[in-house]
């Protein structure tokens, strides 16, 4: 079992014909995943990889029978290119692209209140259900098949568990990248509270960073619905208020929410022990097992 | 990106906003000029991009000649809060009675704009959250529908704003909503907004920031971007293309990903260490990026010694090794140590590349940042 995608998914890329989307639909494909289209207005009847394309994704996804979408569109035309996934008969669109207006992304937040798709991302590596599928451009090769769901704000550091987790032995049912945007499809809850449905899930761990208070929301909801234990991981301790830390979300404000001490109290307050170096977290997931 | 007071005061004043007569000035006498057109009282207030200008001596009003010409002393050439001010705007004093806060800002939360008025202006805004949060009405936007009359109004009703002046400052309120909207900004605000004897509305202050994300859209504000770095290594980083934001430490750290770089850096920190900054030298990492990363690092005189770590996912570990060899065979001496740990994609044969006379080599994240901490520590002694 797993969360989101498995080998069964059918997957469409948006962007195939780009450079960063050749590559990850070859790479993707070399891992397993079923990459079935590709969709760029204008290239319509070519083939990439092996694969068709098609001028709409809607048109992909009803011949080719898509289940999902995977975004490698610049940031200038990406909120659109996320609305016609969002529109198009399939669940699932994982949004890669980073540098997204963030007005363009509030439209995309309020469409989805109205659609059934679900959106990860925008910035994020993707999601991977190791041994299955992966949708984006995470390194399938650390990854092993397992039982620990895992649901992160940033690629590497994503990248940085898995390795502690994977090199002792632990494998993953799925890894979630829910991006480091300051608004983004699923969110924290909403991954955890599908780890939580998750049969095969005996354990979550949670990568969080500073900005924002998602991680704040997330401690009162596995406070209050979930039996699976977490494990969690928040960086940028020491980043100072006020500076933008790479990644658009990651800002301590001035009026000092969104800070990592506050996020760590409201995961200890919650149960969920929080490591302090990554190796750490991959301590407290094995106490759980 | 953010504007200075006197461009998002013209932004304002073209949009319909009444603004108080102004002029830019960046000499005294050019300062004197001014105040004498305007006609006293006026206020010189420095243009420089931080806050609580007024309590740091940013701005002053002043009555006459003589007075003008100390504040422009005084002000221009002033290093406020690590800038230095070259411009100040000169502008006509408003005798007011009351000070309003009008603004439109991004709710992350949310994911929708909120719109916030409150009487109690003139003071920063986040401070009146915090200790009087009622004293800010809210009120949340549709992004797609944009801001309906009724939502100005509404929240211009909330915050208690004197009826003869409410229509006028909810127009305000709409006017601030469509620059937001339509100029791609984050922060959008007038604080304060005055209201004077005659029940007049005048913007004294202007703050306006725009998503960097969308200044390929926004060419208009683009072209209004001044480079203001608080030091020389910032702007280098500017020119390299890095995502760098510079620490009082004396740990240097490289590395690719938001996440995994704030997390070297705690590590550093956890361990002892001082980081000495953040540098994230993104995906791929050509050599050039690479070299170019070391030599921001190694042009921080608080550096002592510096970590290198990379998790390959697209970077390739055996890419990146020959970069760190290229840029480090070109010093006689190298400047300060390096330690590196390369793990992901092709770091095996990245780490047999490696020249090992060259840089020092760890297999682990908490071994590479212990190291490097040590080798910092060394140097201070």
């Amino acid at each position: 079992m797993s969360v989101l995608v498995d080998e069964d998914t059918r997957v469409i890329v948006q962007g195939i014909t780009g450079g960063e989307g050749k590559f990850h639909t070859q790479q993707m494909m070399e891992y397993g995943t079923n990459v079935v289209a590709g969709a760029v207005p204008g290239k319509g009847g070519q083939e990439v990889a092996g694969v068709p394309v098609y001028d709409t994704v809607e048109r992909a996804a009803i011949e080719e029978d898509a289940d999902a979408s995977v975004i490698f569109v610049p940031p200038a035309f990406a909120g659109d290119a996320v609305f016609e996934a969002l529109d198009a008969p399939i669940d699932l669109a994982v949004a890669i692209t980073e540098g997204i207006p963030t007005q363009d992304m509030a439209k995309v937040k309020k469409r989805l209140s109205e659609v059934d798709t679900r959106l990860l991302g925008p910035n994020c590596p993707g999601i991977i259900t190791p041994g299955e599928s992966k949708l984006g451009i995470l390194p399938g090769n650390i990854f092993e098949s397992g039982n620990v769901g895992l649901v992160s704000r940033s690629g590497t550091l994503t990248y940085q568990v898995v390795d502690n987790l994977t090199s002792r032995g632990i494998g993953q049912t799925t890894a979630v990248g829910i991006g480091g945007d300051p608004i983004i499809g699923t969110d924290f809850i909403d991954a955890l509270e599908l780890f939580e449905s998750d049969p095969d899930t005996d354990a979550v761990v949670m990568c969080g960073e500073i900005g924002g208070e998602d991680e704040e929301d997330a401690a009162a909801y596995i406070a209050e619905h979930m039996d699976t234990p977490v494990a969690g991981f928040i960086a940028g301790r020491t980043a100072p208020p006020g500076k933008r830390m790479g990644h658009a979300g990651a800002i301590v404000s001035g009026s000092g929410t969104g800070t990592a001490e506050s996020k760590i109290e409201a995961l200890n307050d919650a149960g969920v022990p929080v490591g302090d170096t990554p190796n750490e977290v991959a301590d407290h997931v094995e106490d759980f097992l | 990106m953010k504007l200075h007071e006197y461009q998002a005061k013209s932004v304002f004043a073209d949009a319909g906003i009444p603004t108080p007569a102004s002029t830019l000035a960046s000499s005294v006498d050019e300062v004197v000029e001014a105040a004498e057109e305007i006609g006293y009282p006026v206020a010189v207030k420095a243009q420089v991009h931080v806050g609580g200008r007024g309590k740091a001596g940013g701005i002053k009003l002043v009555e006459d000649r003589e007075e003008a010409e100390a504040a422009a002393e005084d002000i221009l050439g002033m290093d406020l809060k690590g800038y230095t001010v070259e411009e100040v705007l000169v502008e006509a004093a408003v005798d007011f009675k009351n000070e309003l806060y009008v603004g439109v800002t991004m709710d992350r939360g949310e994911g929708k704009p909120v719109a916030m008025v409150s009487t109690k202006g003139g003071v920063n805004i986040e401070e009146v959250a915090e200790e009087d949060p009622d004293a800010i009405a809210r009120e949340h936007v549709d992004p797609a529908f944009g801001m309906h009359p009724y939502q100005a109004r509404k929240v211009v009703y909330d915050a208690g704003v004197p009826a003869a002046v409410a229509s006028d400052v909810a127009s305000v309120l709409r006017t601030l909503f469509q620059l937001w909207d339509d100029r791609d900004a984050s922060d959008i605000e007038v604080n304060p907004l005055m209201v004077t004897e005659d029940d007049e509305i005048v913007a004294a202050d202007a703050v306006m920031n725009i998503d960097d994300d969308a200044l390929f859209r926004q060419q208009e504000l683009a072209e209004m971007e001044e480079e203001t770095y608080e030091d020389d290594l910032e702007r280098k980083a500017g020119e390299y293309g890095f995502d760098y934001v510079r620490l009082d430490g004396n740990t240097g750290i490289i590395g690719n990903g938001a996440g995994l770089v704030m997390t070297t850096l705690d590590l550093v920190d956890y361990y002892g260490g001082s980081p000495a900054n953040f540098l994230d030298i993104g995906g791929g990492a050509k050599a050039e990026r690479v070299a170019n990363a070391l030599d921001m690092v190694f042009s921080d005189e608080n550096v002592d010694a510096v970590v290198f770590n990379i998790f390959g996912g697209i970077t390739r570990g055996d890419e990146v090794a020959k970069g760190i060899n290229d840029a480090l065979e070109q010093f006689d001496e190298i400047p300060k140590r390096v330690v590196v740990r390369l793990a992901g994609t092709n770091a095996e044969e990245g780490r047999e590349i490696l020249n090992d006379d060259l840089v020092t080599v760890e297999e682990t994240l908490e071994d590479a940042v212990q190291r490097a901490v040590e080798y910092a520590e060394e140097v201070e002694a």
